[in-house]
């Protein structure tokens, strides 16, 4: 290896040539983070869905039918578009996804309150569409008892109760629902912030295998490790560090979209996320190089990186909580670097609890980072042996 | 002719799928386990006995019934009672508890004075599955209690007049398709469409990748019958079919079966919808695959595209509710109106006219991009990029040359070796 440059720097500064050398390199680690990142805070930028399209069915068509559809006032979220004229036209409006949810009132309903009998009004909604249908959900069930308190409020009115006395008797035990950190129900908040570094994350794997393996592929590793002295660690980090800083501008700009730009909760500070997302950026390099000198085949180690990856989405446990999920998955969440930046972000951004409940998560993350020591010996025997299959 | 070309295009590109253990990873394996671990991830559709502690400062015989019927309730479970709000909030911080219910102090004797007590629920929002495990239990037990409150005050009445007076108009609430209203019967026909996509997608790809290596490497050497892209174009995509075929009866009927999810679809719209879902997926696959220059990087390139599109789909988040510019971002996708049609073709039996939008967007996204796929290949084609007739000539030339050098190396080799032997022999 005479005329090449030796040392850390030199391997940094080859792969930084390397990086520049492929337009795949920044699709991958600018691209599609940056990507990521506008598409999932813009997406839901409303927070909370609103004025979600419902329909009535009102098949009595009655005086009493009439006046209790007057009585279903439109919320926030509800907005009723369209009255259908039978329950089957109301069915199919909902396959055709032009409503997510409607009213029935059925037949009878005048002949029922007249004859001192209880009228029913029944919700529908498509459950194929989880969210929506449950928001909805809130909505219509608030709205029908909200109608039907209307006419018991008018009752106990009449019979001369002040309104205290009438709410005290309509409902005298009542919900007050204090939602913690996230007090608007926002989307956004309780997805990006989870989402973002996962995609993050995701890439972090792939690229870090991905630039290891084409060393082996290209048949470059020999120079590669010479540079290093045959010092495998020194090889390893010095080729992964530009990629840290490329990675870490990424957290920031994410760290900046959240919790500067649009103001996400973030109660004991930036500086807990920022030491977590690095953290995270660490431990997923580490959790890469591991697999990458375990594997030494660049389509399986990086089939595994990729799943490891994509699994960790569902696997960390904030859209799907884990404690609902089967005893063996539950056991492995702990395998997963996001699994801990989630309980981190739960802790210090969301509920602002002392750094001390969640120093055991940092540690973790920790370990991941150095996971790679057990057995980055088999790199380097791969390094000087290896010949690549397709 | 055209027809013998068209089979040995089809017989090729089998052949290659089928000795490339990378594709068949794509088109086979991922396929097979994949949604088997998601419907598993999911299996249990909702939350169940969410734990939460609770701050009893009434200690009546109301507060404690309450507490005992929310206990009860299949959502949540207390896991401890403590003295004070300070105490409950340290479990959950330690993530023992997800939610506290606070009962004040005045709790019992303002509902004897007959105005509206208020019970105070502080709920982690790590989760929404919490929320809303706590909103329904406890709701749940709140309507019960104060229809029992209701018809002790009312004693006097009879009956139906109890009824009328507590509750005028009844309701009841039906979520339909979903019964459970759970996660996985939403999301798991999402992942399914959205995975036959992607397969397709990154096995494509990666076949092209290495075509691509081969070709930079001098070493693909193709037949006649890739003179004419409609030919390779038509043939491939066939082959592609044929594989698809098994694996999508395999992902959207075998696996909602094992897992008992709904499946209220009808045979003749499910066929009728999925071929063109599977065709535009593939010319799709095809456009993509031409930017493909390396097997692995359609790792990096399009695995993390899974993420939006699930989100674009409108599954999720409600399409209602989208920036008009991903909306439209959206439709040039099949996965969009894939998953919109299956979800409701299979969850909530819509039938082909029903899925109409999303059957008639699919067709013309398998047009448009049949018709890129062509527009690009004929491109490369001429510039030389592609197999082309003059270029499978020139590689036949040089595969016979090489065929002749190694000859020659062979002859070469074996004189010397037997020089050496000569050499040791007299040794």
């Amino acid at each position: 290896m005479s005329g090449t440059k030796q040392g850390f720097w030199a391997i940094a500064r080859r792969e930084i040539l390397r990086m520049q050398s492929r337009p795949l390199y920044g699709l991958s680690m600018v691209f599609a983070p940056l990507f990521c990142f506008v598409f999932f805070t813009t997406l839901m930028k409303e927070g909370l869905p609103q004025s979600l399209p419902a329909g009535v069915v009102d098949a009595d068509n009655t005086p009493v039918s009439r006046s209790i559809l007057r009585n279903l006032d439109s919320y926030q979220q509800t907005e009723i578009i369209k009255q259908y004229s039978n329950f089957a036209e109301a069915r199919e409006a909902m396959q055709k996804n032009e409503i997510y949810g409607f009213f029935y009132i059925p037949k009878g309903t005048q002949e029922k309150a007249s004859s001192q009998e209880q009228p029913k009004i029944s919700i529908y909604t498509n459950g194929t569409y989880l969210i929506p249908s449950s928001l909805l959900y809130r909505d219509m069930k608030t709205m029908a008892v909200m109608a039907s308190a209307a006419v018991g409020r008018e009752v106990l009115l009449a019979r001369g109760a002040n309104m205290d006395q009438a709410m005290g008797f309509l409902q005298p035990i009542k919900m007050d629902m204090r939602p913690l950190g996230n007090p608007w129900l926002n989307y956004n908040v309780y997805l990006s912030n989870t989402i973002l570094p996962a995609v993050l994350a995701l890439m972090i794997l792939m690229v870090t295998c991905f630039s290891i393996h084409t060393e082996l592929k290209d048949g470059t590793s020999k120079e590669w490790l010479g540079m290093a002295d045959d010092n495998i660690l020194k090889a390893v980090s010095a080729k992964l560090f530009p990629q840290t800083m490329v990675f870490s501008l990424m957290a920031i700009i994410y760290l900046v979209l959240l919790y500067g730009y649009l103001g996400f909760p973030h109660h004991n500070g930036f500086w807990p996320m920022f030491v977590a997302a690095e953290l995270l950026i660490l431990a997923s390099q580490g959790f890469a190089v591991f697999i990458a000198s375990a594997i030494p085949s660049l389509r399986w180690s990086l089939s595994l990186c990729t799943l490891w990856g994509v699994l960790s989405i569902p696997i960390s446990g904030f859209s799907f909580p884990v404690m609902g999920m089967p005893a063996a998955l539950q056991a492995l969440s702990y395998l997963f670097p996001l699994r801990y930046y989630f309980l981190i972000y739960v802790d210090q951004a969301l509920n602002g609890v002392s750094l001390v409940y969640s120093a055991w998560f940092y540690v973790a993350m920790i370990a991941f980072t150095i996971l790679p020591l057990v057995d980055i010996h088999m790199l380097r025997k791969a390094a000087h042996e290896y010949s690549y299959l397709p | 002719m055209w027809v013998k070309n068209l089979l040995d295009v089809c017989g090729k590109e089998l052949r290659s799928t089928f000795s490339d253990v990378g594709v068949l990873v794509f088109f086979i394996i991922v396929p097979l386990l994949y949604p088997l671990l998601y419907a598993y991830l999911y299996g249990r559709e909702v939350v169940r006995e969410v734990p939460v502690v609770v701050v009893d400062e009434c200690r009546s015989a109301t507060s404690r019934e309450f507490l005992r019927k929310s206990d009860a309730t299949p959502d949540l479970k207390i896991i401890s009672y403590c003295s004070d709000i300070e105490e409950a909030r340290n479990l959950i911080h330690r993530h023992k508890a997800y939610g506290l219910i606070h009962i004040p102090a005045e709790f019992e004797r303002t509902l004897t004075e007959g105005r509206q007590a208020t019970i105070n629920l502080y709920c982690d929002m790590s989760g929404l599955l919490y929320y809303k495990a706590m909103l329904s239990g406890c709701t749940i037990v709140s309507l019960d209690m104060n229809r029992d409150i209701q018809m002790e005050r009312l004693s006097g009445l009879s009956d139906w007049e109890k009824d009328v007076m507590t509750m005028p108009i009844q309701n009841e609430y039906v979520t339909m398709f979903n019964p459970a209203n759970g996660f996985q019967t939403f999301l798991i026909p999402a992942i399914l469409v959205l995975l036959l996509q992607q397969t397709l997608v990154l096995g494509v790809a990666m076949l092209a990748g290495t075509e691509a290596e081969r070709r930079r490497a001098g070493s693909l050497i193709l037949g006649h019958e890739y003179d004419n892209p409609m030919t390779v174009l038509c043939g491939k995509s066939i082959a592609y079919l044929l594989v698809y075929g098994f694996t999508a009866t395999y992902v959207l009927c075998f696996v909602p079966w094992l897992f008992h999810m709904p499946q209220l679809w009808q045979l003749p719209t499910l066929i009728a919808f999925v071929i063109p879902f599977l065709l535009s997926s593939i010319f799709f696959a095809m456009c993509i695959s031409f930017f493909v220059r390396d097997r692995e990087s359609c790792f990096l390139l399009f695995v993390f595209v899974s993420v939006p599109l699930i989100f674009m789909s409108g599954i999720s988040w409600p399409s209602s509710n989208m920036p008009a510019f991903w909306k439209v971002l959206a439709q040039i996708f099949p996965s969009t109106h894939g998953i919109n049609g299956f979800a409701r073709i299979n969850t909530a039996g819509a039938l082909l006219q029903d899925v109409r939008i999303e059957s008639i967007s699919l067709w013309v996204l398998t047009g448009i991009y049949f018709m890129l796929s062509l527009f690009i290949y004929e491109r490369m084609y001429r510039s030389d990029k592609m197999p082309g007739a003059e270029f499978v000539l020139a590689m036949r030339i040089r595969a016979r040359r090489n065929i002749r050098v190694a000859a020659r190396d062979i002859k070469e080799t074996r004189q010397e070796i037997k020089a050496k032997l000569e050499q040791k022999r007299k040794k």
